[in-house]
C-alpha cells in the first residue's frame, strides 16, 4: 500500500479554494472576500522586504558554509507568506514564530544580527519578545501554538479586545507541526475560549524529507472546520494575498471574533537546514516548477508593468539589500564569544546558591592553569 | 567476519540482522524511511525490507511512542528513532506512564518489546535541544531498561540485544561519536555477544576507576592514556539494571572512583553510582566517589559547550583530587 494509492489522498497540487490576489505571472486579481487598496510606497515597501530578506537569507546561507554559524534554517521561498502576514501586524500583536520566521522577525525590527546568535551558538536567542512583539524562536515542533493561544487568553482577560489598545497573539508553523499534540490542543483552547489568536501555518509541502502527505489526508486549513473556527487557505507565494488574508484574521481576533487558520501554501525551495541534502528524497523537478511561482518575480512584474517601479528604484533595492548583508556579515564576524561565566547567567531570576557554586569553582578551575606554561 | 564500521553503520547493520531474524520488527520515527535518518542509521532500510516496516511516521513524538505501544500490543517489535534526545519529552507520558508500566499493571500479562532509541548528548556545534544527556529521567522510571553504547561492536551487538527484549528499552546513542570507527565481528552469532546488561573494563589499571557510559567513554579513556596513574575504565554500557558487581569489584582493588557522564552531576546518574559504591566499599575507599559532569544549568550555545563537556582536563583535575584526599 503506497499512501499515494490511499482512498481520499490530497496530492499537492494547488486547489481551487486558494486565495490569490496575484499570479505568478505577476497579474493583479480580485477576490471578493479580500479587498486590497494599497498605495505604491505600500507596495514599493514590500518589494524592499521581500528582496532584503531573500538577501540576508542568501548571506546566512554563505556564513553557515563559511563555518561563521552552525546552521542556518532558509526562508527562501517563502518570503511572501512571511512579509505579508509580517506587514499585516499591528503594534500590539505578538508573534510566536518557528526558528524560520525571519522574514517576520524583519517586519518586527528584530535586527537579523540577533537572528543569528542562536545559529552561531552564541546564545539561545536573546531578544526581548516584548519589546519587539515577536516571541523567541522556538525549536520544539509545535510547543509555541500553546503560548500564543495562552497569550491570546491574556489579552483576552485585559479587556481590550474590540478597543484600540487590542491585539492579537500569532502562532507560525510548518506543515509537519499540524501533526504535533500541542497543536491540536491550542487549536482546542483557542476554539473553546474564543481567543484571539491566528494560526498561521506555512505549508511549505515538507517537514525535512516527509512530504505533506506523512501528515494529512485533508487539506490543512479544513482541519479548523473540526475545530470550530475559520480555515483559509492562501497563495503563500502571494505577498499580496498573504497580507489581505492575514489583516483580517487579525482584524477579526481583536475585535473579539476568535480564531482563524491561515494555511500558506507555498514552498521550501532550499534545504530544511544548512546540514540537510533535498536530493536524497525529492526530486529536481518539483523545484523547478515552484520556481516558476517565486513570490518575489511575481511582485517585480507587477511593479514594473503597472510603472510603479523603474529600473532606478529596483537598483536601489538592490543596492541596500547588499549594504544590509555586509553590515550582517561584518556584525556577524565581530559577533563575540560569550566568556564561561556566560555558562552560570539567567538560569534563574533570583540568586542560586548552587549555581552560584558551580560558577565560583568553575572560576578557579580555569584559573588555575594561568599561568601554567606547559613546560 | 570482521567489518571496519562506524558506529551509525554498526548501528545499522545490527537493526538489519535484527529485521532480517524476526520478521515483526518494525523500525518508525521522523524521516527513518526515504531519508535514513538524519543521522542515517536506518539508511537503506526501507528500500529493502518496505514502507510497512520502515515506516516515516507524522511529526508527533507522543504518536509515535503510543502506536509503537499499539503495535506491541499487536505482536510487534518497534525499534522507534527519536529525531533528537530534546525531542523526546513530548512523548514521556506515553514511555513513563504507560510503556514503562502496562507489564506491571497487566500482571504480566502484557510485555511491550519495544526500543527507543535516543540519539545523545553534545559536542556537534549544534543549536539548543540538540545536545541533551536524558538518562537519569528514564533510569528513575521502573520498567524500562536503559542502555548506553560507546563503540561501533557495541551499537551493533547491544541494539539486537535490545530488539530481541522482551522489556522496553530505551537506547542512547552518542551522537558524537557516530562517526568513529572500529571493527565489527558481523557474523558472531547472538549467544556469543556479551550480555546486553554486563559492564566491561575497556582499559585495566590499578590505581583508580573511572565510570562511564556513552559519549564519555571515549573521553575517560583518551584521558587514562594521557596520565601517569594506572586507571582503569569502565563503560557501563547498561544503567538500567546496572553492572554494580563489576563496579565494586574494581572500585575494591584501586579504592578510588571518578564518575563522568554529560548530564547535570546534580542528580546525574552518578549520583546513583556514587551512593551505591559508597555503601558497598565504604571501609576501602581512600576518598569521596567524584563526579565529573554538565552544570546545574540548561546546556549551553555550542559556542561553550567545550567548556560544558567533561574533558580530559576535567577529567584528570578529579583524579587529582582524589589523590589529593
Ligand atoms: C518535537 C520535535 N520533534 C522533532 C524535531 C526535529 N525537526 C526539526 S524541524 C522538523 C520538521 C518540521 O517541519 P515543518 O513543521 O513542516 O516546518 P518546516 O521545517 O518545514 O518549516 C523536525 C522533524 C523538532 N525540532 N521538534
Ligand atoms: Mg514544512
Amino acid at each position: 500500500m503506497t499512501i499515494d494509492s490511499v482512498r481520499g489522498a490530497t496530492g499537492s497540487g494547488l486547489e481551487p479554494e486558494l486565495v490569490q490576489l496575484l499570479t505568478p505571472e505577476g497579474e493583479r486579481v480580485a477576490h471578493p472576500d479580500y479587498p486590497l487598496d494599497l498605495t505604491g510606497d505600500e507596495l514599493r515597501g514590500l518589494y524592499r522586504d521581500l528582496v532584503i530578506v531573500r538577501r540576508v537569507d542568501r548571506e546566512a546561507v554563505a556564513l553557515t558554509r563559511q563555518g561563521e554559524l552552525g546552521l542556518w534554517a532558509s526562508l527562501l521561498g517563502q518570503e511572501a507568506a512571511q512579509i505579508g502576514s509580517g506587514r499585516a501586524l499591528g503594534p500590539h500583536d505578538m508573534v510566536f514564530p518557528t526558528y524560520r520566521e525571519h522574514g517576520v522577525a524583519w517586519c518586527r525590527d528584530v535586527e537579523p544580527i540577533k537572528l543569528l546568535g542562536l545559529f552561531r551558538g552564541v546564545d539561545h536567542g536573546g531578544w526581548d519578545p516584548a519589546e519587539h512583539g515577536f516571541h523567541l524562536y522556538t525549536i520544539v515542533i509545535g510547543s509555541q501554538t500553546l503560548h500564543a493561544a495562552g497569550y491570546a487568553m491574556g489579552i483576552q482577560r485585559d479587556g481590550v479586545l474590540g478597543t484600540d489598545r487590542a491585539g492579537a497573539a500569532i502562532a507560525y508553523f510548518g506543515d509537519g507541526a499540524t501533526s504535533q499534540g500541542d497543536v491540536n490542543e491550542a487549536f482546542v483552547f483557542a476554539s473553546v475560549f474564543n481567543a484571539p489568536v491566528v494560526f498561521f501555518c506555512q505549508n511549505n509541502q515538507w517537514a525535512i524529507s516527509e512530504p505533506l502527505e506523512k501528515q494529512t489526508r485533508i487539506p490543512l486549513y479544513k482541519r479548523a472546520q473540526g475545530y470550530g473556527f475559520p480555515g483559509v487557505r492562501v497563495d503563500g507565494n502571494d505577498v499580496l494575498a498573504c497580507l489581505a488574508v492575514t489583516r483580517k484574521a487579525l482584524r477579526e481576533a481583536r475585535d473579539g471574533q476568535g480564531p482563524t487558520l491561515i494555511e500558506a501554501f507555498t514552498y521550501r525551495m532550499g534545504a530544511h537546514t544548512t546540514t540537510d541534502d533535498p536530493t536524497r528524497y525529492r526530486l529536481k523537478a518539483e523545484e523547478e516548477s515552484w520556481k516558476l511561482k517565486d513570490p518575489i518575480e511575481r511582485l517585480k512584474a507587477y511593479l514594473v508593468r503597472g510603472e510603479i517601479a523603474d529600473t532606478a528604484f529596483l537598483d536601489e533595492v538592490e543596492d541596500e539589500a547588499k549594504r544590509v548583508a555586509a553590515d550582517l556579515r561584518k556584525a556577524c564576524l565581530e559577533l563575540p564569544d560569550p566568556g564561561p561565566e556566560a555558562l552560570f547567567q539567567h538560569v534563574y531570576a533570583d540568586p542560586h546558591p548552587l549555581v552560584g557554586e558551580e560558577r565560583e569553582r568553575f572560576a578557579a578551575y580555569l584559573a588555575s592553569f594561568e599561568g601554567a606554561t606547559g613546560e | 567476519m570482521s567489518e571496519t564500521l562506524t558506529l551509525a553503520k554498526g548501528l545499522n547493520a545490527g537493526l538489519r540482522r535484527a529485521m532480517e531474524d524476526d520478521p515483526k520488527v518494525l523500525v518508525m520515527g521522523e524521516d527513518v524511511g526515504r531519508l535514513g535518518g538524519v543521522f542515517r542509521v536506518t539508511d537503506g532500510l526501507q528500500k529493502d525490507f518496505g514502507e510497512e516496516r520502515v515506516i516515516d511516521t507524522p511529526l508527533a513524538e507522543s504518536g509515535i511512542v503510543g502506536t509503537a505501544i499499539g503495535l506491541a500490543l499487536r505482536g510487534y517489535r518497534p525499534v522507534v528513532e527519536i529525531q533528537f534526545d530534546g525531542f523526546v519529552f513530548p512523548a514521556a507520558d506515553q514511555i513513563i506512564t504507560q510503556l514503562a508500566k502496562m507489564h506491571l499493571r497487566s500482571l504480566g500479562a502484557v510485555t511491550l518489546p519495544v526500543v527507543i532509541r535516543i540519539p545523545c548528548g553534545g559536542g556537534i556545534g549544534a543549536v539548543e535541544h540538540h545536545s541533551e544527556s536524558p538518562e537519569a529521567y528514564f533510569t528513575h522510571t521502573a520498567g524500562l531498561r536503559v542502555v548506553a553504547c560507546s563503540n561501533p561492536a557495541d551499537a551493533y551487538t547491544m541494539i539486537q540485544q535490545a530488539v530481541a527484549s522482551p522489556d522496553p528499552v530505551i537506547f542512547f546513542e552518542p551522537k558524537r561519536r557516530y562517526w568513529d570507527k572500529a571493527p565489527v565481528d558481523v557474523e558472531a552469532p547472538r549467544e556469543a555477544f556479551p550480555p546486553l546488561h554486563e559492564a566491561r573494563v575497556v582499559r585495566a589499571g590499578e590505581d583508580v576507576t573511572l565510570l562511564a557510559y556513552g559519549p564519555a567513554v571515549k573521553t575517560c579513556l583518551e584521558a587514562a592514556e594521557a596520565d601517569d596513574r594506572s586507571i582503569e575504565v569502565i563503560d557501563l554500557r547498561s544503567l538500567n539494571p546496572l553492572d554494580i558487581g563489576a563496579v565494586t569489584a574494581s572500585v575494591e582493588r584501586t579504592g578510588r572512583c571518578v564518575v563522568v557522564h554529560e548530564a547535570p552531576v546534580f542528580t546525574g546518574f552518578g549520583a546513583e553510582l556514587a551512593a551505591r559504591i559508597t555503601e558497598r566499599c565504604f571501609y576501602r575507599l581512600e576518598a569521596p566517589v567524584l563526579r565529573v559532569g554538565g552544570f546545574a544549568t540548561p546546556y549551553p550555545p555550542s559556542r561553550l559547550e567545550d567548556h560544558y563537556l567533561p574533558d580530559l582536563d576535567r577529567v584528570l583535575d578529579a583524579v587529582d583530587r582524589t589523590f589529593a584526599w
